[in-house]
C-alpha cells in the first residue's frame, strides 16, 4: 500500500523507513540556508557558494520569482479565457527554477521539461515564446541556440539523455561549459533517466541532473516512483548527489554552483534533488482535488518560496517600499507583454504544416503539399477547406 | 576499382567520413576493440581514437538519446544498432526526438544522425537477429530510410547518409556482408547517384520487379532465370525506402504494365503495399494486371530451420512474376 508522503504519515508496507521524502528518513539531510520563516541559517559547506550574493542580488532573485509566478498566473488566466489550449503551472517551484537557472553561465546549455518556464525566463526566453506552443501556434517556442535552452521536452525524462550527449560533446570539444537536464520526480522511473545516469557516470560527462521533486506526477505520489530519497538513487550510479530544500532559492543556487563547478573541472555529473511542491494542478486540464488532501497543500503553503524570501528581505531591512513597487511594476509589465504577445501572435498559414519536416527537399512531401495547395485553392477561404462541418 | 566485401565497403565509407569531417563520431556496442559483431567498424577505433569511435553502455535508447545531444552540440553521430531486433528500445528516441526535432524547432536544430542497422534474415540466427523493421521507420515522417544492395552503393550511400542534414536509417543487408564487389573508392560523392534515387539494375520489357537490400540479388537472379523462359524482367533497386523514387518505378511500369514488389518484411502494412498503392494511383491505366507482392509472412520471424520458407526465394519471386503476367502459377484457378 502506498501512503501519502506529507501530512498523512503512515508506515510503508515494505522496505526501510527512509522512503522518498518520508519524515525521519535515514537518507541525506536536506540542505537549507533560509528557513520557511525567512531566517538565514548558516551552513559551513554551502555558505561559501553564495557568499557573493549581495543585498541587491537577493532583491533580484526575489524579483525573478515574483515575475515568474506572475507569468504563471497570467498564463493560467489566458488558458481560462481560451487564449491558450493548455498550461502547466509551476506554482510553488519558483525557487528551484530561479535558484538553479541563476547559477548558470551563458554558455551552459539547458535541456528543460515543459514545466520549467522559470528557467526559460531566466535565460532570456521572451514571455510570448513561453506560451507559443501552448497556444498551438508552433510545436515549440524558440530557437534553442539563441538562449542556450533546448525546447521544452514533453516526453518524460527524454531530455536527460540529450543533456548527457551534449555534455559528451562538450568533453570532446575540450570546453568547460556544462549541460543541465531538468526533470521531475516521475521522470526518475523512466528508463531514459536511468540510462542517462549510466552514460554520464561512465563517461564522466559534464552534466548536472536537476530533479525537481514536486511530489506529484499528475496523480501519482512520489512514493510510487521511489521507496528511497530520489537523491539516494544517484549513488547506485556512482554519481554524487545533493538533496536540497527546493523552496529555498539560496540553497538551490549553492547546490547548483557546487555541481557546475565539479562538472567544469572534470569531476563529472551531479544529481540534485530539489525538494519542492507542485501547488497547482499538473496542467490546467487537471483536477488535483480528486487525488490529494487539502491539508498537504496547506503544509506546503507554509513553506512557500516567495514568502520565505520576502521574510528574509524583511528581516534584513531590504523590503523597502521602493523594492516592492519596482518588483510589482516589473511583474505587471511582463504580464502585460505576455498577454499582448499572446493575443497578437501571428496565425500560422495552412501550408506551414509542411515546413521543416526535412532540411532537404522530399519528393513524398512535395507531392502532398502540391495536392493540398490545389485543394485549398479550390475553396474561396482556406479555413472552409478544413472545417469540421464542411463547406460544400 | 578495388574488390572488397560489402562489410569492408561500409568500413571504408565510414573511414572516409571520419577523415573528412572531424564532427563525425561513431557510437555503438562493441564497435571499438572488437570492431563490431560483424567487424564493420574494424580498426576504426585504433585509427581514430576512443572519442571518435565510442563503445557505449548496453542501452539503445541511451545511445540514440545521447546522439541527439551530440547533434545539438554540432556533431554528426553515426549510431550502430547491433541487430535489427535490438532497435526497439531506441524507438522512442528515434520517433519522438530524432524524427521530430527539425520540425519542432522550425529548422533551428538539425539531426544529422545516421543509424546503421544490420537487418534481414538468412543467417540462421536465433530470435531478434533477423528482422526487417524498415516499415516502422518509413512510416515515420522526418526520417529518411535507405538500404544499399551492393558494395559500391554501401560505400557511397553511407557517406551520403552521414553528410545528409536529415536523420537517415541505413539498413544493411547482413546476409550480403560477405559478398564481394568492385568499389571505386575515388568516386566523387557529388557525381554519385543521389541518395533518394532508385536504380534500374536489369532492363526489361514485360514485368517491373521492385526489390531492395538483401533481395536485390535474388531479384536479379530471378530475372536471369525468367529470361531463360522468354520473360523479360526489369529489376529496380529502390535504394531509398523513404522517400521511394516513384518516378523511376512509374517510368518502368508505364513501359511494362506489370508490377511485382518483394521484401523480407511481412506483407501487411509493409512497403510493398505502399508501392503498390502509389503506383496504382499514379499510372492505373498503364497497368495490365494488379500489382503482386512477394513478401515474408505476417508471422514473427520464424526459427531458423524454417526461415527459408519465410524469405522470398528465387522461385517464389518467379511465381509472383507469373501471376503478374497471367501465366500458370501456384494460385491459378483461385479467385481474388
Amino acid at each position: 500500500m502506498l501512503t501519502d508522503e506529507v501530512g498523512q504519515g503512515g508506515t510503508p508496507a515494505v522496505g526501510p523507513g527512509n522512503s522518498a521524502g518520508h519524515r525521519g528518513g535515514a537518507g541525506q539531510n536536506l540542505v537549507q540556508l533560509i528557513t520557511p520563516q525567512g531566517e538565514r541559517v548558516s551552513h559551513p559547506e554551502y555558505d561559501p557558494w553564495v557568499r557573493d550574493i549581495s543585498d541587491e542580488q537577493l532583491g533580484s532573485l526575489y524579483e525573478d520569482m515574483v515575475v515568474i509566478r506572475r507569468i504563471d498566473s497570467e498564463a493560467t488566466a489566458l488558458q481560462r479565457q481560451g487564449e491558450l489550449a493548455l498550461w502547466p503551472p509551476l506554482l510553488g517551484q519558483e525557487a528551484s527554477q530561479i535558484g538553479s537557472a541563476r547559477a548558470l553561465r551563458e554558455d551552459d546549455f539547458v535541456f528543460p521539461s515543459y514545466r520549467d518556464n522559470g528557467v526559460g525566463y531566466c535565460r532570456g526566453v521572451k514571455p510570448e515564446d513561453l506560451v507559443r506552443a501552448w497556444r498551438g501556434n508552433a510545436s515549440a517556442g524558440w530557437n534553442p541556440f539563441t538562449v542556450n535552452v533546448a525546447t521544452q521536452q514533453i516526453i518524460i525524462g527524454s531530455q536527460s539523455l540529450h543533456a548527457t550527449g551534449y555534455a559528451m560533446g562538450i568533453q570532446n570539444d575540450g570546453a568547460d561549459c556544462v549541460a543541465v537536464a531538468y526533470f521531475g520526480d516521475g521522470a526518475t522511473s523512466e528508463g531514459d533517466v536511468n540510462e542517462a545516469m549510466v552514460f554520464a557516470a561512465s563517461f564522466q560527462a559534464p552534466v548536472v541532473f536537476i530533479c525537481q521533486n514536486n511530489h506529484w506526477a499528475i496523480s501519482e505520489p512520489v512514493r510510487l516512483q521511489s521507496h528511497i530519497h530520489l537523491a539516494d538513487r544517484a549513488s547506485g550510479f556512482g554519481i554524487p548527489s545533493i538533496r536540497v530544500d527546493g523552496n529555498d532559492v539560496l540553497a538551490v543556487m549553492a547546490a547548483t554552483r557546487i555541481a557546475l563547478d565539479r562538472a567544469r573541472h572534470g569531476g563529472g555529473p551531479t544529481f540534485i534533488e530539489a525538494v519542492t511542491y507542485r501547488m497547482g494542478p499538473h496542467t490546467t486540464a487537471d483536477d488535483p482535488t480528486r487525488y490529494r488532501d487539502a491539508n498537504e497543500l496547506e503544509d506546503w503553503a507554509a513553506k512557500d518560496p516567495i514568502s520565505r524570501m520576502k521574510s528574509l528581505l524583511d528581516r534584513k531591512g531590504l523590503l523597502t517600499a521602493d523594492l516592492e513597487a519596482a518588483v510589482a511594476a516589473k511583474a505587471d509589465a511582463v504580464a502585460k507583454e505576455l498577454r499582448a504577445g499572446t493575443i497578437n501572435m501571428p496565425e500560422p498559414e495552412p501550408l506551414d504544416i509542411f515546413k521543416h519536416v526535412y532540411s532537404t527537399p522530399n519528393s513524398w512531401l512535395d507531392r502532398q503539399q502540391d495536392h493540398y495547395s490545389r485543394y485549398l485553392a479550390s475553396f474561396g477561404d482556406p479555413a472552409e477547406a478544413a472545417s469540421e462541418e464542411g463547406a460544400r | 576499382m578495388t574488390q572488397m566485401t560489402f562489410a569492408r565497403a561500409i568500413n571504408s565509407g565510414l573511414r572516409k567520413s571520419l577523415e573528412n569531417d572531424p564532427k563525425v563520431i561513431l557510437m555503438g556496442e562493441d564497435i571499438g576493440a572488437l570492431g563490431g559483431v560483424f567487424r564493420v567498424t574494424d580498426g576504426l577505433q585504433k585509427d581514430f581514437g576512443k572519442h571518435r569511435v565510442v563503445d557505449t553502455p548496453l542501452a539503445e535508447s541511451g545511445i540514440m538519446g545521447t546522439a541527439v545531444g551530440l547533434a545539438y552540440r554540432g556533431y554528426r553521430p553515426v549510431v550502430e544498432i547491433q541487430f535489427d531486433g535490438f532497435i526497439y528500445p531506441a524507438f522512442d528516441q528515434i520517433v519522438s526526438q530524432v524524427a521530430k526535432m527539425h520540425y519542432r524547432t522550425q529548422g533551428a536544430v538539425k539531426m544529422p544522425i545516421t543509424v546503421r542497422v544490420p537487418f534481414g534474415g538468412g543467417i540462421g540466427s536465433p530470435e531478434h537477429h533477423s528482422e526487417s523493421p524498415e516499415a516502422y521507420f518509413t512510416h515515420t515522417s522526418g526520417l529518411r530510410v535507405v538500404s544499399p544492395s551492393s558494395p559500391q552503393d554501401a560505400y557511397t550511400m553511407i557517406q551520403q547518409a552521414i553528410s545528409c542534414d536529415d536523420p537517415v536509417l541505413y539498413f544493411e543487408p547482413k546476409r550480403r556482408y560477405h559478398d564481394k564487389g568492385d568499389v571505386d573508392e575515388a568516386l566523387d560523392l557529388g557525381s554519385a547517384l543521389p541518395l533518394e534515387k532508385a536504380r534500374v539494375i536489369t532492363d526489361g520489357r514485360d514485368v517491373t520487379l521492385v526489390a531492395y537490400g538483401p533481395l536485390v540479388k535474388t531479384a536479379r537472379d530471378a530475372a536471369i532465370a525468367a529470361a531463360d523462359e522468354g520473360v523479360s524482367v526489369e529489376v529496380i533497386d529502390l535504394r531509398s525506402l523513404a522517400p521511394v523514387d516513384y518516378a523511376a518505378v512509374e517510368a518502368s511500369v508505364r513501359k511494362t504494365g506489370r508490377l511485382v514488389i518483394t521484401h523480407e518484411a511481412g506483407q501487411s502494412g509493409g512497403l510493398g503495399a505502399e508501392v503498390a498503392a502509389s503506383i496504382t494511383e499514379r499510372c492505373f491505366y498503364y497497368l495490365e494486371a494488379a500489382p503482386v507482392r512477394v513478401t515474408g509472412f505476417d508471422v514473427p520471424y520464424p526459427y531458423s530451420k524454417l526461415e527459408m520458407h519465410h524469405l522470398p526465394s528465387l522461385d517464389r519471386i518467379l511465381d509472383g512474376v507469373d501471376r503478374a503476367l497471367g501465366r500458370p502459377n501456384s494460385l491459378s484457378g483461385l479467385e481474388g
